[in-house]
């Protein structure tokens, strides 16, 4: 464990800027995102969450993965694209969007398949979280046993002391840079003063909103009859899915000239209709009802069962952003969660 | 993690030559393209095995999944029958042979070879669905692997005889002695030398018995709707019994999230199951 004064380390992050790009949370009139950084003063009285998730850094919203020429007379030109990432740092991430990286590398960094852009901007990017002192209404880390101090998925962690920040590493990466100067190693004090911090939420903690019965047989699961009934309130908009730091599908599509083309992958929701249409119309999740059945049972049941995770960190954009107020919470209540209402 | 400089673009795809195209109906919806590579070289490192698929490029308009329907044991060239439905499958079929597709593979399990050996098998296709067991029969048929398996029966429909693919084949297979070939259509047709009838009818015809058998199911669904409790009566059971499913696909390797029944991925851990494995799956497909 080690700590640094707040001015040393702003100093030190700004003298990190000849090397890396740096992003931190801006205010923009709606809310704070994740901005380019050029080493002014960051506000951050008021910041609880970014409005979108980390996830854009490493899987952009869209991207170019081949691009191919076709030039008359001559044979089809085919070229990989270059992701062309430069060094990053996170700043300011929060511990759930931190550990949604780690349920991210598990997809696109698999055992049989890795996904090349993703990977080259990942190693180039280096996370320095920001442990969650007051988290919003609809933040339920927690009742998801994730901790608002967290280390998992950052580099560093900062933890905010009043006048200094506590710094733990979850890295080899992070791990070198804190054995060095400015930062220091943390005083008995300090160490206190995060146990304490850390007694208090693990007192919160103490529900799971994550219901026993969907690690049980699908074909029961399947069949309840809530799935009738939440869906129709949905509009199938899609918002959910692009706020999740950890949904992750995608569409690939070509976008050509007459000579040029790139093969582009861009976000897509398991939230529309086609997404699963077959090209002869056939469509295996024709309604919302299937859709929210999906959504709702890849992030509680087939994610866990296939990455040994839930894919859900409680974060609350979805809660937060839903044009019609569906709350995942209640369905998690509904299928048997517990929830621990002091924690709200 | 390990040195990044292993890590090669999934997505980049095989540039392949149309060798070959051969209009497999009357309509001229359902075409073979024979690929070869342009590149000798990316031939020793497309293996695959049958029962598995790739990922066609049409440039200018996309990519989309086919199983393979030749056989590991053609060497030189990859096959495919499409049938034209959507927007890449029409692109593909206004292409030449000596155009230039991408391909992207080889995707997905395969049939269960090792399961096979030294069992009698029952094929049983129906319609254009039939690509990844003609890759089966060619393997099998093949002088190296014909030793490994017993009896190799092969019930075969169409609507008329116009629909069933690979003709000439069909023909040099029921001349064969190493292979039982059952051809029907629905309904009698001047001058056809097959049976007429419902697939499922001539199966329950023609298979007598399931001992030391596998059976592999291809087709559309109410086809395989029949025949499933056809070979349930003569003895097969879920474990023994295979198919192949089809969904819609982009990234082929488990990741756009788009191809799950269940916690599999038709992608990835498909597009092989046993029906067995279906049953414990809802019929989200």
């Amino acid at each position: 464990m080690y700590e640094i004064l707040k001015d040393d380390f702003f100093l030190w992050l700004k003298g990190q800027l000849g090397q890396k790009e740096i992003l931190a949370p801006r205010l923009k009139e709606e809310g704070y995102l994740f901005l380019p950084w050029d080493g002014e003063e960051l506000e951050l009285t008021g910041y609880t969450n970014t409005l979108k998730p980390v996830k854009d850094a490493f899987f952009p919203q869209w991207e170019a993965l081949i691009r191919y020429r076709m030039d008359k007379g001559k044979p089809v030109q085919v070229m990989g694209e270059n992701p062309a990432t430069k060094p990053l740092i996170l700043f300011g991430v929060r511990p759930c969007d931190a550990r949604s990286i780690l349920l991210l590398d598990r997809v696109f960094n698999g055992p049989k398949y890795k996904d090349q852009h993703y990977r080259e901007r990942r190693e180039n990017t280096f996370v320095i979280s920001l442990a969650c002192s007051e988290p919003a209404s609809t933040c339920f880390c927690q009742d998801l046993g994730i901790s608002p101090l967290a280390k998992e998925g950052s580099d560093i962690l900062l933890v905010d002391l009043g006048d200094k920040f506590l710094a733990l590493a979850d890295t080899l990466k992070g791990e070198e840079i804190l054995q060095e100067r400015p930062f220091s190693p943390a005083t008995p004090g300090s160490m206190d003063k995060f146990q304490a911090l850390q007694g208090v939420s693990r007192q919160a903690a103490a529900a799971s909103l994550v219901p026993e019965i969907l690690s049980g047989e699908l074909s029961q699961v399947f069949v309840l009859p809530l799935w009738d009934e939440i869906y129709r309130k949905c509009l199938n908009c899609g918002v959910c899915t692009y706020l999740c730091p950890t949904c992750h599908c995608f569409d690939i599509s070509d976008e050509t000239t007459d000579t040029e083309g790139r093969r582009v992958r861009s976000w897509d929701s398991c939230m529309f209709g086609n997404f699963t249409q077959h090209g002869s119309g056939h469509n295996p999740r024709p309604t919302g009802k299937e859709r929210i059945r999906q959504r709702v049972l890849h992030k509680f049941k087939y994610f866990p069962e296939n990455y040994l995770a839930v894919a859900c960190v409680g974060c609350g954009r979805c809660v937060a952003k839903c044009p019609v107020n569906f709350d995942i919470r209640e369905v998690l209540k509904r299928l048997g969660g517990c929830q621990d209402d002091m924690s709200m | 993690m390990t040195c990044q400089c292993e890590i090669k673009n999934p997505y980049l795809p095989y540039q392949m030559e149309i060798l070959e195209v051969v209009e497999e109906n009357p309509e001229k919806d359902l075409k073979t393209f024979t690929l070869g590579f342009l590149n000798e070289a990316d031939h020793g490192t497309f293996l695959y095995t049958p029962g598995q698929f790739a990922e066609i490029s049409v440039f200018g308009t996309g990519e989309a999944p086919f199983g393979i329907a030749s056989s590991p044991t053609e060497k030189g060239i990859v096959r495919f029958s499409v049938k034209k439905v959507g927007r890449v499958t029409t692109a593909l079929h206004i292409l030449e042979k000596g155009d230039l597709v991408g391909l992207r593979g080889p995707l997905g399990n395969s049939w269960p070879l090792e399961k096979f050996a030294g069992k009698n098998l029952v094929l049983v296709g129906g319609g254009f669905a039939f690509t990844t067991l003609r890759s089966l029969v060619c393997y099998i048929l093949d002088e190296e692997n014909r030793k490994n398996y017993g009896n190799l029966t092969v019930v075969y429909g169409a609507r008329n005889p116009g629909q069933l693919l690979y003709k000439e084949e069909l023909q040099d297979w029921s001349a064969r002695p190493d292979i039982d070939i059952h051809l029907t259509i629905d309904r009698p047709v001047e001058g056809w030398w097959g049976k007429v009838g419902f697939v499922p009818a001539v199966t329950e015809q023609v298979v007598t018995s399931s001992e030391n058998a596998v059976a592999v199911v291809c087709g559309p669904p109410v086809m395989i709707k029949f025949t499933l409790p056809v070979l349930k009566k003569i003895g097969f059971t879920s474990e023994n019994i295979f198919t192949s499913l089809e969904m819609k696909m982009k990234c082929g390797i488990g990741m756009c999230g788009r191809c799950n029944i269940g916690n599999k991925f038709v992608c990835k851990d498909g597009p092989v199951f046993s029906m067995a494995e279906l049953e414990k799956l809802p019929a989200e497909y």
